[in-house]
């Protein structure tokens, strides 16, 4: 009875899905064993990932020596950091905008936002790069800072944006018949409502920057390196069982986050 | 002293506006400029302006590549949308105490590092990798065969990465689907079949479309599925610009092959607000 009672779970998922239910099964293992076998990869002893032959941490130790690695990571938190921030900023004010005013362009701007949402990483990548060399930036840490904000950017402002839906402008507007200005209305009523999605569109744009090699790849110099360029460059030279431990961490990072914005939207729906 | 109305009004929609105007429309506007120049001796473009770059792209050495990289795509695309379709229909009837859980397991990969899971792939599919090591086992070969640097390999990898990009908008569409719609034909004699064909399928079209567009074009431009995966034989139109901008240095030929992609894009586009519009006239 006990016994039943713990495996309850696991049989209501496999029993919700009445059509897909082999193809649940398939596609979750799918998705997660490969990842699954490279974190235990990370902990092999052999040094080329043939059978198993003991615990290791030797892998995690000679990327904390890596002085090259530490240097990416360091550039990877930073500009992960700045344009999180950044494209929250902007990103709430405009969920915050696009909600609250009827402007001319605001359709425009809407389509704009879910083109950018949904087009390819390289088209970007080559666009800003022509951009950034058109301007004459040096590119590097200032020219990935605007490239990952930019495509953060939607990602911040529609999760705010969905959590604005059917917020009724008429209690902004009741505190400002009181005498509140429009700002302190606006930090008053809308954005404690909106502070969880906001804390999400951080988090979600923080894993996408840490995450992204594509639009990186075209928009920096090999003088600042991000850890996806610098895994690239590894996995191009050969393998080494260094990238399985710093993909494992990288997962580790991404998982963590993730589960925490979800926890956050969830939260916020309650 | 309180900001006027009009300053908060600026600072919300017109920043957002200024930035995308400027890194977004505006460098794919440079884009489309520049595909029409020239390629210069200084290394980036000059004049005079020309169509040579478009008329290149039908050149049979770029044509094999792109007919190849659409192929590959193409393939993606659908083993992404037979697996998907049926695993989102589940997930939208899962009992809803459940379906937080089981859409979380789908965006967890969503956002994990593309790269470190091409790369996963990788290991599975070396010669000295799992799954030789699996068919070795169960005596369905006796050598190792060569998984890495084929196309299918770029075909797996490319789903692998790509899946959740297709199963998301399809579940966005599917949980919206209304059960009783189906009670209704059923009870007005619609088969299975008809059923699908008749209420599910259009209803669920945009979803469909914007999975296909999700999947289809990163499917062309991950480059690194093409070098990690597919090896210098098997290159994906990622490859080819990447190449182009940071390599041969022809950035007006370049600029040509990424507008194909724009191109796409907005015919993609166009279709999804087509199957939109059908469903929902007014929204």
């Amino acid at each position: 009875m006990k016994n039943s009672a713990r495996f309850e779970p696991v049989k209501n998922i496999v029993a919700a899905m009445p059509l897909g239910r082999l193809d649940g099964v398939l596609i979750y293992t799918f998705l997660y064993l490969p990842m699954a076998v490279l974190i235990l990869e990370s902990f092999n002893a052999s040094k080329y990932g043939i059978g198993w032959q003991g615990f290791t941490l030797d892998w995690y130790e000679s990327l904390a020596a890596d002085a090259e690695i530490l240097a990416a990571a360091r550039n990877s938190l930073t500009v992960a950091a700045l344009s999180a921030t950044l494209a929250t900023i902007i990103g709430s004010l405009g969920a915050v905008g696009l909600q609250r005013y009827r402007f001319r362009g605001r359709k425009f701007l809407m389509g704009l936002l879910f083109v950018t949402l949904m087009s390819p990483d390289i088209v970007m990548a080559v666009s800003l790069l022509v951009l950034f060399i058109g301007l004459r930036l040096e590119l590097g840490l200032f020219t990935l800072w605007l490239a990952h904000t930019s495509f953060c950017l939607p990602f911040v402002t529609l999760t705010v944006h969905a959590r604005l839906q059917g917020f009724d402008n008429a209690l902004v507007e009741a505190a400002r018949d009181l005498g509140a200005g429009e700002w302190t209305a606006i930090r008053r009523i809308v954005l404690p409502l909106a502070l969880p999605a906001i804390a999400a569109g951080w988090l979600m744009s923080f894993t996408l920057s840490l995450d992204d090699a594509v639009v990186s790849f075209f928009v920096t110099c090999p003088d600042f390196e991000v850890l996806p360029l610098r895994i690239y460059s590894m996995v191009r030279l050969g393998v080494k069982p260094e990238v399985n431990s710093l993909a494992s961490l990288l997962f580790a990072v991404s998982l963590s986050f993730v589960l925490l914005a979800q926890w956050l939207l969830r939260k916020n729906r309650e | 002293m309180t900001p006027k109305p009009e300053a908060f009004k600026i600072a919300s929609a017109g920043l957002i506006s200024g930035w995308l105007l400027l890194f977004v429309l505006a460098p794919n506007l440079l884009v489309a400029g520049l595909s029409l120049l020239s390629r210069s001796p200084a290394g980036f473009a000059g004049w005079p302006a020309t169509l040579d770059n478009y008329r290149r792209l039908t050149d049979p050495v770029y044509l094999h590549v792109f007919a190849e990289s659409f192929a590959t795509a193409l393939v993606a695309t659908l083993l992404c949308l037979l697996l998907g379709y049926p695993f989102a229909y589940g997930l939208a009837r899962a009992r809803p105490r459940l379906r937080p859980l089981l859409l979380t397991l789908v965006i967890v990969p969503f956002w994990t590092n593309s790269l470190a899971r091409i790369y996963a792939i990788r290991g599975l599919l070396a010669a000295k990798g799992e799954v030789n090591h699996l068919l070795l086992a169960a005596e369905l070969i006796d050598q190792p065969v060569r998984l890495l640097y084929t196309q299918a390999a770029e075909i797996v990898g490319l789903v692998y990465v790509l899946l959740p990009f297709m199963i998301l908008p399809l579940y966005g569409s599917l949980e919206k689907l209304d059960p009783r719609l189906l009670e209704a034909a059923q009870d007005l004699g619609a088969g299975p079949f008809q059923r699908f064909r008749h209420l599910v399928l259009p209803l669920t079209l945009p979803g469909i479309v914007a999975g296909c567009l999700l999947v289809f074009l990163p499917a062309l431009g991950l480059f690194y599925v093409g070098d990690v995966l597919g090896g210098s034989r098997h290159l994906l139109v990622g490859n080819l610009l990447k190449d182009q901008f940071l390599e041969a240095q022809d950035w007006p030929f370049g600029a040509a092959a990424s507008l194909m992609l724009i191109g796409l894009l907005l015919a993609f586009l166009a279709l999804y607000a087509r199957a939109a519009k059908r469903i929902a006239p007014d929204g």
